[in-house]
C-alpha cells in the first residue's frame, strides 16, 4: 500500500535529555524520521526538551517544539498544532510511555489524531509482561518461568518456588532501571523493593536467570502487510546477566551454526508478526551454549538503541525505513537508500565483522559500584568494523578514549596470578583487560571459559592477540610479522610500545614495508551489488576499493563517544560543520565512531570514516584523501587532542592555530596572556607534587580549587577547605608530576557567567551571555543556566565584552571560544578560556537564532564575520528567556553522591523558554524530571555556612503551605527564626530516621548542602542517595532551592502549560512582546 | 604455503594455500553469513570454486548433520580468515580438517570482497587455485581445460533408494539433490523414491507416483537435453513440483528458454516476491542461470515469484496442469526458512484428489 495520503501534518515525538539506557541514538533515530517525513511532502511538528540535538534545529522540522515531555505539554501541542498522526516509536522509551499516557488520557481520539506505526495493542503487549508471557506461549516460543509480582510476599514465594538465582526487572522502565540479580532473599528484597519504585505501574518482573548463556539479539522490520525480515543479528561477548548495553557486542553472531542463526531468525518473524509491530523491533534471546534450547528475553516494540547499532552495523537506515512504514509505504515499496536499485525488503549481508564497545562513566564517578549486571551504566558506545574480529576489537578500545590504545592496563599488568585469577570472577568493565592479562599469565582458556562464561571463540582471539604480542617482543619485525599484526588490529603505537621503538618509527618502517590500511565500503550487500554509500572502514587487505575525489575538500574530526563532559552537543557541532562545508561547495569528510549519532549518518557528509579517533587512524585518512586540513573544533576535547600530533605531521589546521590552543591549555603561558592583555583570573599556580600544593595553598589561601591540567568535564576537580583535604586530594585522586600537572585556585564563590563566541581574529560576534543560577563551584555542565542575564549590571556586562574580545584577539582565535567567567564583588574574573565548541552552542544556536558553528566553519576557512554580514560586539538580547537544566542519571548508579560540586555528574541537559523567567525555569525542571512537589514536608539539613540562606528559603516554603522538617542543627537555627520545625533523627539516632520517612513517603523534598568529605558512609549521603531511590527532589545547592521556591511562588497563580515553538519565539516572537 | 586464485581475465588474488592441488572451475561468490557446509556440500556447486563474501570462516566447526550430499562436491574453496579452534556444541571437527581430509583445494586469507567486486563488474569467471611457484606453462595448462558439462552425471544417485513414509509416493529425480529437500518433502509425510538423473519416463511412471519432484543440481540446464525430453514425457501425468535446476528444466520441456546470468544469485538474503499474495519473502538461493520471461509467453505459465533486486523470475505455475516451480531453495540449509510454504502447496497438490 501506499502512504497514507491523508496524512499532511505529523507530530514526532523525541526521547528528551540523554540519560544512561537512552543516549543519542534517539536524535539519529528522530532526525532520520523528521527527513524522512519532510521528504514526502508532509508537515513535520516535533517535539523534544533536548536542545542539543539536531532533530530541534529548525530545518529539521517545520515547528520545533522544546517544551517538556510530559502528557500535559503534549496535549497542549497536538491541541494546538492538530496532527494528523503522531509517531511516538521513535522517541525511545520516553516516546513510547509518553504515547502510552496519551492513549489513556484519550487524546488521541478527542483531536483526531492517528498514532502511526506499531498500535498501543502491540506495545501493550510486548512491554506488559503478562501479556507478553500469554502472547509467547500462544506462539509457543519459550520464556523463563517468571512471575509478575506487586508486593515483596509473593516475590518470596514464587523464589521458594524455583529457586534462586532470579532475575528482577520492573515493568516500563528503560535501561533496566531498578532491576539486579538476587542469590539469596535479602537481595531479592531489596532489588524488588526498588524495581517497585522505578516502575510506572508498580509491577516487578521476577524470573528463571539463564545466566551464562549465550545472549542473541535480532532487529527486525515488519510492514502492515505483514513483510518481515532481519536486519541484523549480534552476538554479546558477555553471556546472558550483563545488560546488553554494557556487553561488548559483535555482529553478525560469531559462534551459531547456520541452523542456530536460523531458528531464532524464524522465532523474530513470528514474534514480530504476532504482536503486530509496524515498524522495527528488537528481540533478545538466551540460547543454551549446549543445546538448541532457547528462551525469549525480551522485545523491544520500537527502535532502540540496538537498533541504531544495527543500522550502523549495516548500512540500513532502520529509523527511516521504520518511519516510511509508519506512514504506509510497505518494505517493498521503499527504495535501498545504500544501493539505489533494490528495495528495502531484503536482509542486509556483511563481509566483515563490527564490535561495539561500552563507554562507562567509572573514570568520573570514582565510587560507582563498577560491578555489571542488568542495570546499564554505560553512557554511551563506540562501534569499529574490520575483516577481522581482533582487529575491531583493538579499534573499538582504541576509539574509547579511556588511555588504551591495547588489551593492556598497567595496574592489571602489576597483579599477582592469583589477584587475576580472582578479578576473572569480576564481570565488570574491566575484565576483558583482565582476561587478556590471565592469557599472558597462560591460565588456561578452559578456565577462563569455566569462570567468565565467555565463549571459548572469543577467548580464542584475545589469545591470538597475546601471542601476537609474544611473537613482536620476541621476533624480527619483518614485513610478514608486521603485516599479520596490523591484520589483527595493532596499532603502531602498540607495536612500537612492545618492540621498544617509537611510534614514527613504526610508521616509517611499515610505510617503507609498504604495510598501508585500505578502506572498503559499508554496502548492505556485500558487494554483490555496487552501492553508492560513501562510508567507509580501513582494514589491513589486497584492494583498497575506495576512489578519491579531486574537489576542494576539508576533513571533520567527530566527538567520539557519549560521556559525561562530552555529549551529543558535541555531534551536533560537527554535524553542522560538515553542513556548512556542502553549503560552501567543499567536500567534507567526516572521521567518528560513534553509531549513536547523526554525524556517522552515511548521509550526513560527503564521506564518512567510521575509524578510532587517534593520530595513527586519522593520519592513515589525511595519507588517502589529502584533504586540504582538518577542523578540530567542533569535535570536542576529542578532536582538540588530535590538533597537536596531526599539525605536527604536517596537516593544516584550520581556525584556531594549534600554538593558540596551547597557550589556552597551559596555565604557564595563558597566565602570561592574561597579564600582558590585563584581565584579573583568580590567583592560582601550578605544583607538580603535594608539598609543593600545601605550600602554595597556604599563600593563596582557603578553599581552593584543584585539578589536574588538561582534563575535560572538571575530572577529578575539587574545592579543599582544608590541609588535611588537600592532603588526601593529592593522594588520592591524582598522580601529580612534572608531566602531569595539578592547579590550584583560589575558589571565587560568585555569580558565574558563560559565553560563546565566535571569532575571527580581529572582530568578535557575542550572541548571548549565560549567567549560572548556581554561583562558581559548581560544574557550568551540572548548573542552570539562563539566558539573557539576568542580575548583571550593563557596567560588568560591558566588562565581560571587552574581555572576550581582547581573549579572542589575543589567542587570535578563529571560528568559537568558550569562557567562563566569575563574577565576585563586582569583578569579572576569568576562569578558563576553550578555544573550541561547547556544550552551549546548541543552545544558545537555537535561543540566539545565529548559526553559530556554520559561522565558525566559514571563518576557519578565512571568511570575516564582516563578510558574512555579522556585526561584531554583544547582539542585543531576545525578548525571551530561555533556561538549560542538567539531568543526571543518579538512579542508574547506585554509591555516586548526588551533591554539585566542580566535577560533572550529568548525563544530559533539557531547555525551558518563555516570555516568564519563573515559567521558563519551571519548564526547564519539569523537563528535567525534577518532581517538585506542591504541598508536603520539605527537609532542611544544611552544612553552617548556609544556615542564614537557609533560614529564608525555609520561610518561603512555610509561607506557601509546605510543612518543615529539619536535622537538629538546621531546626535549631530555623526554629530561633520563628519557624515551626520539627526535629527529625538523623540516620541511625531512632529507627524513625530519615531514611524511614523518605521511604514512607513522608518527606517530599529535601534540601541538602554538603558537609566536606566525600566518603560514601557519611549520613548526608544516605540521604541523598535515598532521594534518587525513591524519585524526590533533593536540591543541594541553596541557589538552585532559591530558584524552584521562586518559580514555586511564581506560578501558583498561573497557566502551568503554555507552549510556543522555536520558530514563534525566534522569527515573529520579536513582535509578540 | 602461499597460493593465488587466478581469474580468466588475469587479475590475481594472494592468500595461504591450505595443502597442495590446484584447482579449476568457475568462480562464484556467496553472500551467506552462515552456512558454510551446506554450501560446500550443496551437489550445485559441482564444478565450482566458491568464494564467500563473509570473513571469518569455521567458526563453529563441522557437524555430520549439516551435510547436504554425501560429500562436498566445490572444486575449490576461496575465503578470507579460516577459524582453527572452532566453537560450537555441535561441532565434531574444524573446517580445515574437513577440507584436507577431502582433498578439497582451500586458499585462505584472500580479499574476498576484492574477488566479489572483480566478479560482479565482470560475470562469472573461470578461475584457477595454484601456489604461488606455480610455473607460467602449469597455468595455461590449467586455463586450458575445457569446461566440465557433465557435472550432474557426477553428482546424482548411482541407484535407486527410498525414504519411506505413510503419504503420497513422489519420485525423486535427483540431479544433485540437497539432503535438505528431501528432509523437507519426507516431513510433510511424502513417501520417496529417489531415482538417477538419467531414469526415463517410462521407468519413473512405472513406479506408480503420486506426484514427481525434480531437485535441484549444477550447470547449465541446457547441457542436458535427455533430462528435457524425459519431462516432456511426465508434463500433467503426474503432480510436479520443482526446484532450482528442475525448475529451469521445467521451463525448457515446456517450450520457453533459459540463460545465465551475469553473476547469479547466492545467499541467503534474496528478496523474492510471492506475486499470489503481494508478500515478500526472504529466500536461499544458488543459481546461475534463470528463466527467460519473454519466453514463457503463450505456455500456459504465470509467473508466481519474482526477484525483488533485478525482477528475474523465480516462481511459475502452470494454469493447466498441476504443476509448480521455483527458482529459489525453500529448503534453506543454509538460509532463511521462510518459504517451507511452498512444501505444504506441493503436498495439497498432491492430495488436491483425494
Amino acid at each position: 500500500m501506499p502512504k497514507k495520503e491523508y496524512l499532511r501534518k505529523v507530530l514526532v515525538i523525541g526521547s528528551g535529555p540523554i540519560v544512561i539506557g537512552q543516549a543519542a541514538e534517539f536524535d539519529y533515530a528522530g532526525t532520520q524520521a523528521c527527513r524522512a517525513l519532510k521528504e514526502e511532502g508532509i508537515e513535520v511538528v516535533l517535539v523534544n526538551s533536548n536542545p542539543a540535538t539536531i532533530m530541534t534545529d529548525a530545518n529539521i522540522a517545520d515547528r520545533v517544539y522544546i517544551e517538556p515531555l510530559t502528557p500535559e505539554f503534549l496535549e497542549e501541542i497536538i491541541a494546538k498544532e492538530r496532527p494528523d498522526g503522531v509517531l511516538a516509536t521513535l522517541g525511545g522509551q520516553a516516546g513510547l510511555n509518553l504515547a502510552f499516557k496519551l492513549a489513556e488520557r484519550g487524546v488521541f481520539e478527542k483531536y483526531h489524531a492517528e498514532l502511526l506505526g506499531t498500535s498501543i495493542e502491540a506495545i501493550k503487549k510486548a512491554e506488559d509482561r503478562e501479556l507478553f508471557k500469554e502472547t509467547m506461549q500462544a506462539i509457543g516460543e519459550p520464556i523463563p518461568e517468571s512471575t509478575i509480582v506487586e508486593d515483596i510476599e509473593s516475590a518470596k514465594q514464587f523464589a521458594e518456588e524455583i529457586g534462586f538465582p532470579l532475575i528482577v526487572r520492573p515493568a516500563y522502565t528503560m535501561g533496566g532501571t531498578g532491576g539486579g540479580i538476587a542469590s539469596n532473599d535479602q537481595e531479592l528484597v531489596d532489588i524488588v523493593t526498588r524495581g517497585l519504585k522505578y516502575s510506572l505501574i508498580g509491577q516487578v518482573l521476577i524470573e528463571r536467570s539463564v545466566a551464562g548463556w549465550k545472549e542473541i539479539e535480532y532487529e527486525v522490520m515488519r510492514d502492515a502487510n505483514d513483510n518481515c525480515i532481519t536486519v541484523c543479528n549480534m552476538e554479546n561477548f558477555d553471556p546472558v546477566g550483563i545488560h546488553t548495553g554494557d556487553s561488548i557486542v559483535v555482529a553478525p553472531s560469531q559462534t551459531l551454526a547456520d541452523y542456530e542463526y536460523q531458528m531464532l531468525r524464524s522465532a523474530s518473524l513470528r514474534i514480530i508478526r504476532e504482536l503486530g509491530i509496524e515498524g522495527g523491533c528488537n528481540a533478545q534471546y538466551a540460547l543454551d551454549p549446549n543445546s538448541n534450547q532457547y528462551y525469549v528475553i525480551e522485545v523491544n516494540p520500537r527502535v532502540s538503541r540496538s537498533s541504531a547499532l544495527a543500522s550502523k552495523a549495516t548500512g540500513y537506515p532502520i529509523a527511516k525505513v521504520a518511519t516510511k512504514i509508519a506512514i504506509g509505504y510497505h518494505l517493498d515499496e521503499i527504495v535501498n537508500a545504500v544501493t539505489q536499485k533494490t528495495m528495502a525488503c531484503f536482509e542486509p549481508t556483511l563481509d566483515y565483522v563490527v564490535v561495539k564497545f561500552p563507554r562507562w562513566p567509572f573514570d568520573k564517578f570514582m565510587f560507582a559500584d563498577r560491578i555489571l549486571g542488568t542495570q546499564m551504566k554505560a553512557t554511551g558506545e563506540v562501534m569499529s568494523i574490520d575483516r577481522t574480529f581482533e582487529g575491531a576489537l583493538l579499534k573499538a578500545v582504541r576509539s574509547l578514549e579511556i588511555g588504551l590504545h591495547r588489551l593492556h592496563i598497567p595496574e592489571i599488568a602489576g597483579l599477582s596470578t592469583e589477584a587475576i585469577r580472582d578479578n576473572l570472577k569480576l564481570a565488570n568493565d574491566e575484565r576483558l583487560f583482565v582476561v587478556a592479562e590471565a592469557l599472558r599469565r597462560n591460565i588456561a582458556i578452559d578456565e577462563i571459559h569455566q569462570v567468565t562464561g565467555i565463549d571459548f571463540w572469543f577467548l580464542d582471539k584475545i589469545k591470538n592477540i597475546v601471542t601476537m604480542e609474544t611473537a613482536l617482543r620476541e621476533g624480527v619485525l619483518s614485513p610478514e610479522l608486521m603485516g599479520t599484526a596490523k591484520k589483527i588490529g595493532f596499532a603502531d603505537k602498540t607495536i612500537a610500545e612492545i618492540t621498544g621503538k617509537t611510534t614514527d618509527e613504526i610508521r616509517n618502517i611499515r610505510k617503507e614495508q609498504q604495510i598501508v590500511p585500505c578502506y572498503k565500503m559499508v554496502d548492505t550487500c556485500a558487494a554483490e551489488f555496487e552501492a553508492a554509500t560513501p562510508y567507509y572502514y580501513s582494514t589491513y587487505a589486497q584492494e583498497d576499493e575506495v576512489s578519491i575525489s579531486h574537489k576542494r575538500k576539508v576533513l571533520v574530526l567527530g566527538s567520539g563517544p557519549i560521556r559525561i563532559g562530552q555529549g551529543v552537543e558535541f555531534d551536533y557541532c560537527s554535524v553542522h560543520s560538515v553542513w556548512a562545508l556542502r553549503e560552501m561547495g567543499l567536500e567534507s569528510i567526516i572521521v567518528n565512531n560513534n553509531p549513536e549519532t547523526v554525524s556517522t549518518d552515511f548521509d550526513t557528509s560527503d564521506r564518512l570514516y567510521f575509524e578510532p579517533l587517534t593520530p595513527e587512524d586519522v593520519l592513515n585518512i589525511i595519507d588517502k584523501e589529502q584533504p586540504e586540513g582538518v577542523i578540530v573544533q567542533f569535535g570536542g576535547q576529542t578532536a582538540i587532542n588530535l590538533a597537536g600530533p596531526l599539525a605536527k605531521a604536517g596537516v593544516k589546521v584550520f581556525g584556531t592555530s594549534v600554538e593558540n590552543i596551547d597557550k589556552a591549555e597551559d596555565r604557564e603561558k595563558f597566565d602570561a596572556l592574561l597579564e600582558e592583555i590585563g584581565i584579573p583570573r583568580p590567583q592560582g599556580t601550578t605544583v607538580t607534587n603535594a608539598e609543593d600544593a600545601v605550600r602554595e595553598a597556604t599563600k593563596i589561601g582557603y578553599p581552593v580549587v584543584v585539578r589536574p591540567s588538561y582534563v575535560l568535564g572538571g575530572r577529578a576537580m575539587e574545592i579543599v577547605y582544608s590541609e588535611a583535604e588537600l592532603k588526601d586530594y593529592m593522594n588520592r585522586a591524582v598522580k601529580a608530576s612534572p608531566e602531569h600537572p595539578v592547579l590550584v585556585d583560589r575558589y571565587m564563590q560568585g555569580t558565574e557567567v558563560e559565553v560563546d563566541a565566535i571569532s575571527d581574529g580581529q572582530d568578535v560576534l557575542i550572541p548571548g551571555i549565560m549567567e549560572h543560577v548556581e554561583r562558581a563551584g559548581v560544574h557550568s555542565g551540572d548548573s542552570i543556566a539562563v539566558y539573557p542575564t539576568q542580575t548583571l549590571p550593563s557596567a560588568v556586562i560591558q566588562t565581560i565584552v571587552d574581555y572576550t574580545k581582547k581573549l579572542a584577539v589575543g589567542l587570535n582565535v578563529k571560528g568559537l571560544l568558550n569562557i567562563q567567567y566569575v563574577i565576585a564583588d563586582g569583578v569579572v574574573y576569568v576562569i578558563e578560556v576553550n578555544p573550541r565548541s561547547s556544550r552551549t552552542i546548541p543552545f544558545l544556536s537555537k535561543v540566539t537564532n545565529v548559526p553559530m558553528v556554520n559561522v565558525a566553519t566559514r571563518i576557519a576557512l578565512g571568511a570575516t564575520l564582516k563578510s558574512l554580514g555579522y556585526q561584531p560586539g554583544l547582539m542585543p538580547p531576545k525578548p525571551y528567556i530561555a533556561v538549560k537544566a542538567p539531568v543526571f542519571s543518579f538512579a542508574k548508579m547506585l554509591q555516586v553522591d548526588i551533591s554539585l560540586g566542580p566535577e560533572m555528574k550529568s548525563t544530559g541537559e533539557v531547555m525551558g523558554t518563555d516570555y516568564h523567567y519563573a515559567r521558563a525555569l519551571y519548564k526547564a525542571i519539569t523537563a528535567a524530571g525534577m518532581n517538585v512537589p506542591s504541598q508536603g514536608t520539605v527537609l532542611f539539613t544544611v552544612a553552617n555556612k548556609d544556615k542564614a540562606e537557609a533560614g529564608e528559603l525555609a520561610k518561603g516554603f512555610a509561607d506557601l503551605g509546605y510543612s518543615l522538617v529539619a536535622t537538629a542543627g538546621t531546626a535549631q537555627y530555623l526554629q530561633s527564626l520563628g519557624l515551626a520545625v520539627d526535629t527529625v533523627q538523623k540516620v541511625h539516632e531512632h529507627k524513625a530516621d530519615i531514611i524511614q520517612m523518605i521511604k514512607t513517603g513522608k518527606i517530599n523534598m529535601v534540601i541538602n548542602t554538603l558537609t566536606h568529605g566525600k566518603e560514601p558512609e557519611r549520613d548526608g549521603f544516605k540521604i541523598r542517595r535515598a532521594t534518587v531511590e525513591h524519585a524526590i527532589p533533593c536540591l543541594t545547592s541553596m541557589d538552585t532551592a532559591k530558584e524552584v521556591l521562586h518559580v514555586l511562588n511564581f506560578m501558583r497563580e498561573r497557566r502551568l502549560v503554555y507552549a510556543l515553538a522555536l520558530q514563534d519565539y525566534v522569527g515573529g516572537g520579536d513582535n509578540l512582546v | 604455503m602461499k597460493g593465488k586464485l587466478i581469474l580468466e581475465d588475469g587479475s590475481v588474488f594472494y592468500g595461504e594455500m591450505l595443502q597442495n592441488g590446484n584447482a579449476v572451475g568457475e568462480v562464484v561468490f556467496n553472500t551467506g553469513m552462515t552456512g558454510y557446509q551446506e554450501i560446500l556440500t550443496d551437489p550445485s556447486y559441482c564444478g565450482q570454486i566458491v568464494t564467500l563474501t563473509f570473513p571469518l570462516i569455521g567458526n563453529y566447526g563441522v557437524a555430520d548433520l549439516f551435510e547436504q550430499s554425501d560429500k562436498p562436491y566445490v572444486r575449490g574453496f576461496v575465503i578470507s580468515e579460516l577459524c582453527v579452534n572452532p566453537s560450537n556444541w555441535q561441532a565434531e571437527g574444524a573446517l580445515a580438517d574437513y577440507l584436507k581430509s577431502r582433498n578439497i583445494p582451500c586458499i585462505y586469507g584472500v580479499d574476498t570482497r576484492a574477488i566479489t567486486r572483480k566478479i560482479r563488474s565482470h560475470g562469472t569467471m573461470k578461475g584457477i587455485i595454484v601456489s604461488e611457484a606455480a610455473s607460467e606453462a602449469e597455468i595455461a595448462e590449467l586455463f586450458a581445460r575445457p569446461p566440465q558439462i557433465e557435472v550432474v552425471k557426477e553428482v546424482t544417485t548411482k541407484s535407486v533408494y527410498r525414504m519411506l513414509n505413510h503419504g503420497p509416493h513422489v519420485v525423486v529425480i535427483d540431479y544433485g539433490i540437497k539432503r535438505n529437500i528431501l528432509n523437507s518433502l519426507h516431513k510433510i509425510g511424502c513417501n520417496l523414491t529417489i531415482v538417477p538423473a538419467h531414469t526415463t519416463a517410462e521407468q519413473i511412471m512405472a513406479l506408480q507416483p503420486d506426484g514427481i519432484f525434480l531437485s535441484n543440481g549444477p550447470g547449465d540446464p541446457k547441457d542436458l537435453p535427455e533430462a528435457v525430453e524425459v519431462i516432456k514425457d511426465l508434463l500433467g501425468k503426474k503432480p510436479m513440483f520443482g526446484i532450482c535446476l528442475g525448475h529451469q528444466l521445467i521451463a525448457l520441456a515446456l517450450g520457453a528458454d533459459t540463460y545465465k546470468l551475469k553473476f547469479g544469485h547466492r545467499g541467503s538474503n534474496q528478496p523474492v516476491k510471492n506475486l499470489t499474495t503481494g508478500r515478500v519473502h526472504i529466500t536461499s538461493q544458488n543459481h546461475g542461470y534463470s528463466v527467460h520471461e519473454d519466453s514463457l509467453a503463450g505456455k500456459n505459465l504465470i509467473i508466481t515469484h519474482r526477484a525483488v533486486n533485478d525482477g528475474t523470475v523465480e516462481g511459475m505455475r502452470h494454469q493447466d496442469i498441476p504443476l509448480f516451480s521455483v527458482q529459489y531453495h525453500p529448503e534453506a540449509a543454509p538460509g532463511p526458512d521462510d518459504n517451507t510454504y511452498l512444501f505444504d502447496e506441493f503436498w495439497t497438490l498432491l492430495t488436491k484428489g483425494e
